[in-house]
């Protein structure tokens, strides 16, 4: 039997703490069977071997946060046939978005002797991806970034900056739902990626509801599923990895948390976590910081 | 058409009797050497589940629980009451058929072609232990939606096949228990094979037993007992007279189907929207929502596929979409397609109600969302 040969697939890191990209490697029962059926083109957590460009599928981690990462998604969306954006950081921003409520150079002052450098750090052409130097990277070899400042004021997720074909939420994400969506891509059909409350999922395995059951402050209700309520198995309250579900009431269960004895403040940290830019929960942060 | 199972047998006649605990556990090993696989209520993080159980010790002794909208308690004393609580989160649709259900599965041929095979559901002979009355009348709305139409669910079917029904009458209710206002309860009426009240007064624990179907009687013959004194009996309809009037909520059903038919456009629903979650929990706990949705999955190599139904809510975007979007995009929308649902709509769909007043939609609503209040609102 001929073999033939499978989808080109890249894997690209931007502002992120690579727990997404390495799910790819914990399918470790399905990874002989996924090698076999596609072809890693660029993933240097993986391999040092690369194939040049276009990509079939691109799965992109991580935010945008600087001047060089927004030009440098431009050329992975050019690059790929398709593009999936994968974990909070890539679909909201991630726990980095946090300085979208703050001041980027108050941070900086704060963590660096020499803020300054932050600026003025030279890009090596040689840590340009093989897309971005044979695309010829519009920013390698600058010294500073014309007119702009090296770190963005605002992390920001993949879609405000390029056409995104599929979203994985999570922090990290499900690696049962990466293989779901590569899996689909590859047989043609639909991802079955459920945008609904993770009540569901829960009631799905049995976990009775930690609020009703012990009061115990739970981001569920407004949460999408997809991680298999891993903390309420666990008796824990869910802390919202997932995102906003796809139609979440943010104020009434913020009046239900304030009720089994949260404070505003409270409420508002929930909120504002590793999805903190995502827009429902932005807007609840927003409305518990004052 | 396939006739209900409990109500088709004769129904043996015989004096109720009375059984002590050690009567009680000779009934379970009865069962279990009947072939029946025995399902019953436990402690389980909190809450009373549903569990595979071995026999007597695995069951809730002294445990009882308080119930009002958004909040549930489990609490234990020194009672060896075995049947004290009120329902939890979970009912008998656990086990008919489940949650995930695998449909069809379908295999990729040498010649390009593929064969279907449906995979047969275990048929699980489960003997279900401590089945309230509303939980009778929810097992009975869903073989008229399950099995009674022209449509069956096949994994239902083999479950429902060999399925025994030990109930027990309810002489706790909680604060959110309203099956008076339906008369599912708090005795059991029909469709079950034994029924049991639980008697604590002097001289100790024992249990009232009366049957209810052919089957029942099978079973029930196994064991010692003796015939029920008139003071037990009398013990027994007090306690379950008394537990009628201590329900916890009340439902004006009387004309509650022409009332919500009246009330589409009411401005509450939108009361209620403001505060419902659209989180899914009122029907997924529902003994009585029936609503699942179909996935299709394949194997890496596309060689293998196989369709999955698993419970679905209509509170979910993707419940109501079609081509272009949502029919029920609003919350208001969706509330008031559920409660219309079970409160009107499930009348002309089967010829009665869809709710059977267990209270765990008003119980298990992380906001309190109390389904008797809203309908008085209208």
């Amino acid at each position: 039997m001929g073999k033939k040969l499978g989808p080109k697939i890249a894997v690209w890191k931007f502002a992120s703490c690579d727990g997404c990209q390495l799910s790819l490697l914990d399918c470790e029962d399905e990874l002989l069977s996924l090698a076999a059926v596609i072809r890693i083109a660029y993933f240097p957590e993986a391999t040092s071997a690369e194939l040049a460009p276009p990509y079939d599928i691109s799965l992109v981690e991580g935010s945008i946060t600087t001047a060089h990462d927004s030009a440098r998604i431009q050329q992975v969306r050019e690059s790929s046939q398709l593009l999936v954006a994968m974990g909070a950081c890539a679909t909201a921003g991630g726990i980095q978005a946090l300085r979208n409520f703050s001041h980027v150079e108050e941070f900086a002052a704060k963590v660096y002797a020499h803020p300054e450098y932050l600026e003025h750090r030279s890009i090596d052409l040689a840590h340009s991806p093989p897309a971005l130097r044979a695309a010829g990277d519009p920013l390698c070899g600058q010294d500073r970034l014309s007119g702009a400042p090296g770190i963005l004021n605002r992390a920001t997720a993949i879609a405000e900056h390029v056409p995104v074909d599929y979203e994985l939420r999570g922090c990290p994400i499900n690696k049962r739902q990466l293989l779901e969506v590569l899996n689909a891509l590859l047989n043609g059909r639909r991802p079955e990626i459920p945008t609904h409350s993770l009540c569901l999922e829960c009631k799905l395995q049995g976990v009775s509801c930690v609020m009703v059951s012990h009061g115990i402050p739970c981001l569920g209700p407004v949460t999408q599923a997809g991680c298999g309520a891993l903390c309420p198995a666990y008796q824990r309250g869910c802390y919202g990895c997932f995102g906003p579900s796809e139609s979440p009431n943010t104020a009434a269960l913020s009046e239900a948390l304030l009720q089994i004895g949260w404070q505003r403040a409270d409420v508002m940290r929930a909120f504002r976590s590793f999805n903190a830019a995502a827009a429902a929960f932005r807007q609840a942060g927003e409305a518990y910081a004052r | 058409m396939v006739a209900s199972i409990c109500h088709a047998r004769e129904v043996a006649k015989r004096e109720p009797t009375i059984l002590g605990r050690e009567g009680l556990s000779a009934l379970l090993d009865t069962l279990r050497a009947n072939g029946y696989q025995l399902v019953g209520p436990v402690v389980r993080a909190g809450a009373i589940a549903y569990e595979a159980i071995a026999g007597l010790d695995d069951l809730p002794a002294g445990w009882s629980d308080s119930q009002e909208p958004g909040r549930y308690r489990l609490s234990r004393n020194d009672s060896p009451a075995l049947f004290a609580y009120t329902v939890g989160p979970q009912s008998w649709k656990k086990f008919l058929p489940g949650a995930v259900t695998t449909l069809w599965q379908a295999k990729r041929q040498p010649d390009g072609g593929f064969v279907i095979a449906e995979p047969p559901t275990a048929a699980g002979n489960y003997a279900f232990i401590g089945v309230r009355p509303c939980e009778l009348a929810a097992i009975s709305i869903q073989d008229r939606v399950l099995q009674g139409g022209e449509y069956c669910s096949t994994a239902y079917l083999a479950r429902r096949q060999k399925n025994f029904l030990l109930a027990v009458n309810c002489t706790r209710p909680g604060g959110t228990c309203f099956c008076h206002s339906w008369g599912t309860g708090p005795k059991a009426s029909a469709n079950f094979d034994l029924v049991l009240t639980e008697l604590l007064s002097p001289p100790g624990q024992r249990f009232l037993l009366e049957i209810g179907s052919a089957t029942g009687a099978e079973i029930a013959v196994q064991i010692p007992q003796q015939i029920a004194s008139p003071h037990e009996l009398a013990e027994s309809a007090q306690l379950l007279e008394r537990a009628s009037h201590q329900m916890g909520r009340t439902l004006a059903t009387a004309g509650v189907k022409e009332l919500l038919a009246r009330n589409i456009e009411h401005p509450h629903w939108e009361s209620v929207a403001e505060r419902c979650l659209g989180c899914a929990n009122c029907t997924m706990v529902c003994p009585t929502c029936f609503c699942t949705t179909l996935s299709d999955t394949t194997n890496l190599t596309g060689d293998q596929a196989e369709r999955v139904a698993s419970w679905d809510s209509c509170f979910t975007l993707a419940y109501s979409y079609l081509h272009g979007g949502s029919v029920r995009s609003s919350r208001q929308a969706r509330y008031r397609q559920w409660l219309t649902h079970k409160l009107s709509n499930w009348f002309a769909q089967f010829g009665e109600a869809g709710c059977v007043g267990c209270g765990r939609c008003i119980t298990w609503c992380p906001v309190g969302i109390d389904l008797t209040a809203e309908v008085g609102a209208l």
